[in-house]
């Protein structure tokens, strides 16, 4: 690509490598935020969607890995690399004036490493409390119970505290900020409330019914998953991401699975390929039909979440049958699928095609057409292109904003190139539109199944693998479509029989991110309306 | 036809042969408020289990069907439990007010309910001003709502009550003026009298159009005054946990459940008796055989049967609607309600004047 | 009197397979025998009190969505009467615990407990709230939530299925069914107690009560309510 090379050309002090389409520049950290703002900011080809920030402990070094897309060319990715020699007193440059999407992603690298981020005006941690001791992806944390004990008192957490910051930068300087402002009315919205979406903790500073502030708390379902991984074999590990978004359990699978079968340069049968695609549509479908049940219940409509639910049993079923699990299907391995699709898995998709089809129209008399429905969600929670881009709102909740990024299209993985399918765009922004695409997927969804359900080739479900499997050195990265977004894998292997670095890319941890941009000035019953319509889970944003 | 007040005259004689002026009185008190007392309970109970029974049917459920046959104890074992359970002492409340809330919203509700006649006769008290006593008590239950909301301590519940006060008191405005199109076209307020003069057409039809909008009006705005979906903000489940009675456990919580449920049988009760013809059965002029057949079935059942007709079209709405926004709900009833209610009763003048 | 067998309506009795915990107790009844008009006033409330269990909308991970399914029409545990969860804990008498507990949510669980009316109720259900599940080698993990509240059914499965769950909820219908009300000295615990010994749990009620709650900072409710 001519104008990539013409970009990298702007970089002197960059060194580059190419594998693949992902381009690795290599900075020093000094040079980070120039390097970082010449990628956003040139005409050439912008690269506006920071995809994610994997924090690396190399052992001798601590490092950043910060992945690019353009949204202009989204085939294309760019990883930024910096590392610092400094243990102690870790400090890089923050590029939150860059990418909206790098708040929170900094904050994990904080969290999680210790790395200090010069010019974020919030240096909180992010999962773990305030008081806890030590950095837990650290190579050297000491992860024994006596050094942090399970707590028996809340944390304490001031509603007017001053944000720490690191700020050492004088051509940046930033003025430390008060969460709240003494005289603000904040209400806690979680982390135990109904309407979260799991156990996410929003703070919410309210004048009379207006939302004037949020400030989203994670971690109170953060489990460890990158550590853990550290320390589990490669097929150990897959069970763990169904466990992260479990709604849309085997699309994450899946992801893991790419990524190690790139890194073991195994070829995955067809008819496992096939298998894995009608799978994680159907799974999409399950996700789609309960994150529509419960945008509803949100809006104070149960009626139309155990509608939801009851044709969600349907999909329970086929995968149950088949898989074995109900809702943690455990399905893909590495080199293919667990085991042969049960005999009556095509004639009982088959019949649930049309039955689908069916109710999704009830679904839509229900409740697309309510007066009150229509109401509470046209003209609210409006996001721009620019925005979900900047703040790395993938999936559907982008799709709505009209950002082309379906992982599906752009990088077609399993079969997803030889069926016909379209991408939904729509351009509105608005509720309604994140609303209605996730129906209108449900029914594209069903036309890729039934394209491919009759389809099944003949042959081995999964390639033959050893019985240990060691992923040679270097970094694999891969990403799906997940329900909610771009879920990406990162594993940074060093030949060993167990990763030295997982790194699973949320999609849902920069849609709160968008709950806080897009509520400020709704009413209380928007921002739970919005989050419904966001479709977050909370414990893939804690991992 | 049956006629319920031969049964307490007789009573009432029967007690005068035995006893004194004052102790007859007194016996009759304690009579009519332990069978009040009894049949709100009771109601309010069955209500419930209605309730449970018609949201399960909308939502292609069983709903309670194990205790009892039918599921029908179900409720009762609900009321045992709530009984027993611990009743807990807040600290930082303000434990008087917050102890007084309760007990308002469920003595306003049964002292509107005291006052709706069930048949003719059995009528606790008969106003000349029925239908303004009716209005005036029952909307004194939001002030026990407001004190709930405020002498907890909790900002959910504050919210809830903030919303509630404006909700309550909003569309109070559209039911007095749906029922004052009533009494324009009955000329008074004697509920008894509105009931009587229904005995050849209920005033749904009587009253042509202006009547049939008074009576849509009249259900909005009421269901609105019960706080039951797509009205329930003040206790909006996804949002403020249990709005206003968030920090209320035990009996003292039954109060609030039942005074709900009661609330919403009272909205339909008094929507049958202003529109439907309380307990008169069903009358065309004209059709004699009809109207007899008609009074063969007791003024209770007609009664009831109307009510719940009612009731079944509020559990209707409450399971198929989304809930609204508060500035949506005020502006319904502001911007719409209201408006029209006005322009109602200048019809209805009219109607009457013609 | 005889103490009756266990009896639940919505289950034969031999269909439950793990007894041996409620039969010991049973005969442990049996040897002291009870007063008839007790007893017969036990039975109606523990009727009441086993028909009528409301639970705590309260999950944090994969648990919670079977516990929808629980609601939703297919497996319906309206049915027995337990389908009106109640979202404040102050009206809640059972806590489903589903889900993996976190070091940061532990407090936030215990307070949650602490808040609900007696009688009160915790099931377990899933591995990660019996023991740490598949997260047991994390450092962020609580192993089991009865390290923190005492737990009465445990039901395993990662997540368990609905009908596990009715099992579940069963087992603890039949347990509350041998609850004593009116003889409550002779009670055995019923519950597995967590570590904590009475004094010091007392005390963490207190506490709990003085702090208020996160939901009611009383400092920002006299500022938000003179506004």
């Amino acid at each position: 690509m001519n104008i990539l090379e013409n970009l990298l050309a702007l970089l002197p002090f960059a060194t580059v490598e190419q594998k693949e389409n992902i381009f690795t520049l290599t900075v020093s950290k000094e040079k980070l935020y120039e390097t970082a703002s010449i990628l956003k900011k040139n005409e050439l080809v912008s690269f506006d969607f920071l995809c994610d920030i994997i924090g690396m402990d190399y052992g001798d070094s601590l490092g950043l890995i910060y992945r690019l897309n353009s949204s202009a060319y989204p085939a294309y990715t760019l990883t930024l690399k910096t590392s610092t020699e400094e243990r102690e007193n870790p400090r890089i440059d923050s590029v939150i004036d860059l990418w909206d999407s790098a708040d929170l992603y900094e904050r994990e690298a904080h969290d999680f490493l210790g790395i200090a981020f010069t010019g974020n005006p919030d240096m909180r941690r992010l999962f773990l409390r305030q008081d806890w001791k030590g950095y837990p992806l650290r190579k050297d944390y000491d992860a024994s119970p006596e050094v942090n004990p399970i707590p028996m008192e809340n944390e304490k957490i001031e509603d007017m505290e001053t944000l720490p910051i690191i700020d050492l930068n004088p051509d940046r300087k930033i003025e430390p900020e008060k969460l709240f402002e003494a005289g603000e009315y904040v209400v806690n919205f979680g982390p135990q409330h109904p309407a979260t979406h799991g156990v996410l903790h929003l703070r919410v500073a309210l004048d009379g019914e207006i939302i004037m502030k949020i400030d989203p708390n994670f971690g109170y379902i953060h489990r460890g998953i990158e550590k853990m991984c550290e320390a589990y074999t490669y097929p150990q590990m897959l069970h763990l991401t169904d466990r992260m978004d479990y709604v849309s359990g085997p699309i994450n699978r899946h992801g893991l699975c790419l990524a190690i079968e790139k890194g073991l340069e195994l070829e995955v049968p067809e008819r496992a390929q096939y298998i894995r695609t009608i799978i994680d549509e159907l799974s999409r479908v399950a996700s789609h039909l309960l994150g529509w049940g419960c945008m509803a219940m949100d809006m104070g409509s149960i009626t139309a979440f155990v509608y939801g639910m009851r044709d969600r049993e349907k999909i329970m079923d086929i995968i149950e049958e088949t898989c074995g699990g109900r809702l943690m299907a455990n399905y893909n391995v590495i080199g293919g699928v667990m085991a042969d699709i049960h005999p009556d898995f095509q004639k009982k998709v088959k019949e649930f095609i049309p039955y689908m089809r069916k109710m999704l129209k009830e679904h839509h008399l229900l409740f697309t057409g309510n007066p009150i429905a229509r109401g509470r969600m046209d003209g609210v929670g409006y996001l721009s292109k620019e925005k979900a881009i900047s703040l790395g709102a993938t999936g559907p909740t982008g799709r709505a904003s009209g950002w082309h990024n379906d992982i599906r299209k752009i990088e077609p993985y399993a079969v997803y190139g030889k069926v016909a399918f379209e991408e939904m765009l729509r351009e509105g922004g608005m509720t309604f539109d994140r609303y209605i695409i996730r129906l209108d997927e449900i029914k594209e969804s069903l036309h890729i199944i039934e394209q491919l359900i009759d389809n099944i080739p003949e042959g081995a479900y999964a390639a033959k693998t050893k019985a240990v499997i060691k992923v040679p050195e270097g970094e694999y990265f891969s990403r799906v479509e997940n329900a909610r977004g771009e879920f990406g894998v990162y594993i940074n292997s060093r030949g060993d029989k167990y990763p030295y670095r997982v790194k699973f890319r949320s999609p849902s941890m920069t849609l709160v991110n968008t709950l806080k941009a897009i509520a400020v000035g709704t009413k209380v019953a928007d921002l739970i309306m919005l989050g419904g319509s966001l479709d977050y889970v909370v414990p893939c944003i804690d991992r | 036809m049956f006629q319920f007040s031969v049964v307490t005259q007789w009573i009432d004689e029967f007690l005068r042969s035995y006893l004194s002026e004052g102790w007859t009185l007194l016996v009759e008190f304690v009579l009519i408020a332990l069978l009040v007392l009894t049949a709100y309970a009771v109601l309010a109970l069955l209500l419930i289990y209605i309730e449970r029974k018609v949201c399960a049917f909308f939502q292609c459920r069983i709903g309670p069907n194990r205790v009892g046959p039918f599921g029908i104890l179900q409720s009762v074992a609900d009321m045992v439990k709530i009984l027993l359970k611990e009743i807990i002492r807040i600290n930082k409340v303000d434990s008087f007010l917050f102890t007084l809330a309760c007990f308002l919203v469920i003595i306003a509700s049964l002292c509107t309910f005291g006052a709706l006649p069930f048949d003719g006769g059995l009528h606790v008290i008969d106003f000349n001003i029925g239908v303004f006593y009716l209005l005036a008590v029952s909307s004194l239950g939001v002030v026990g709502i407001l004190l709930a909301g405020w002498s907890s301590n909790n900002k959910y519940t504050m919210i809830g009550a903030m919303r509630s006060g404006a909700q309550l008191i909003s569309y109070e405005l559209s039911c007095g003026l749906s029922l004052l199109s009533i009494v324009i076209l009955s000329g008074t307020m004697q509920l008894s009298q509105i009931v009587e003069q229904q005995s050849d057409l209920w005033f749904i039809f009587k009253g042509h159009v202006p009547a049939f909008i008074a009576f849509v009006i009249y259900l909005i705005a009421g269901h609105a005054e019960t706080n039951r979906g797509p009205f329930d903000l003040p206790e909006a489940e996804s949002e403020l946990t249990a709005g206003y009675h968030t920090e209320y456990s035990g009996i003292q919580f039954g109060f609030f459940y039942l005074a709900e449920y009661l609330n919403m049988f009272i909205i339909a009760a008094i929507a049958a008796t202003m529109f439907l013809g309380g307990w008169m059965p069903f009358h065309v002029p004209g059709w004699e055989s009809f109207n007899g057949i008609m009074d063969y079935i007791p003024p209770v059942i007609w009664f009831f049967g109307k009510t719940f007709f009612c009731v079944f079209l509020a559990l209707w709405v409450r399971w198929a609607f989304p809930r609204l926004r508060i500035d949506q709900l005020l502006a319904l009833e502001w911007k719409i309600l209201l408006p029209i209610g006005l322009i109602n009763i200048i019809l209805m003048t009219l109607l009457v004047i013609l | 009197m005889e103490v009756k067998d266990i009896f639940i309506r919505n289950m034969k009795t031999e269909d439950f397979n793990e007894n041996e915990y409620l039969d010991e107790y049973l005969k442990e009844l049996r040897a002291n025998g009870v007063n008839i008009v007790i007893s017969k006033l036990d039975d109606l409330i523990n009727w009441g009190r086993s028909n009528s269990v409301w639970p705590l909308t309260f999950a944090t991970s994969c648990c919670g969505i079977e516990f929808m399914c629980l609601g939703a029409a297919r497996y319906d545990f309206a049915r027995f009467g337990w389908e009106v969860t109640r979202n404040s804990p102050r009206q809640a008498d059972v806590v489903f615990c589903c889900g993996t507990i976190v070091h940061k949510m532990a407090p936030v669980l215990k307070r949650l407990y602490d808040q609900m009316a007696e009688p009160k109720y915790v099931m377990a259900f899933g591995s990660c709230a019996i023991g740490g599940g598949p997260f047991k080698k994390s450092y962020h993990t609580v192993m089991g939530v009865d390290q923190i509240i005492p737990v009465d059914v445990y039901v395993p499965g990662c997540p368990p299925r609905p009908d596990a769950m009715i099992y579940g909820m069963m087992q603890l219908a039949r347990k509350i069914k041998l609850q004593e009300f009116f003889s409550l000295p002779k009670q055995p615990e019923l519950s597995r107690h967590c570590g904590t010994d009475p004094q010091s749990a007392e005390k963490e009620i207190n506490n709990v009560q003085e702090v208020a709650d996160q939901a009611h900072n009383d400092k920002n409710i006299e500022k938000g309510g003179s506004e």
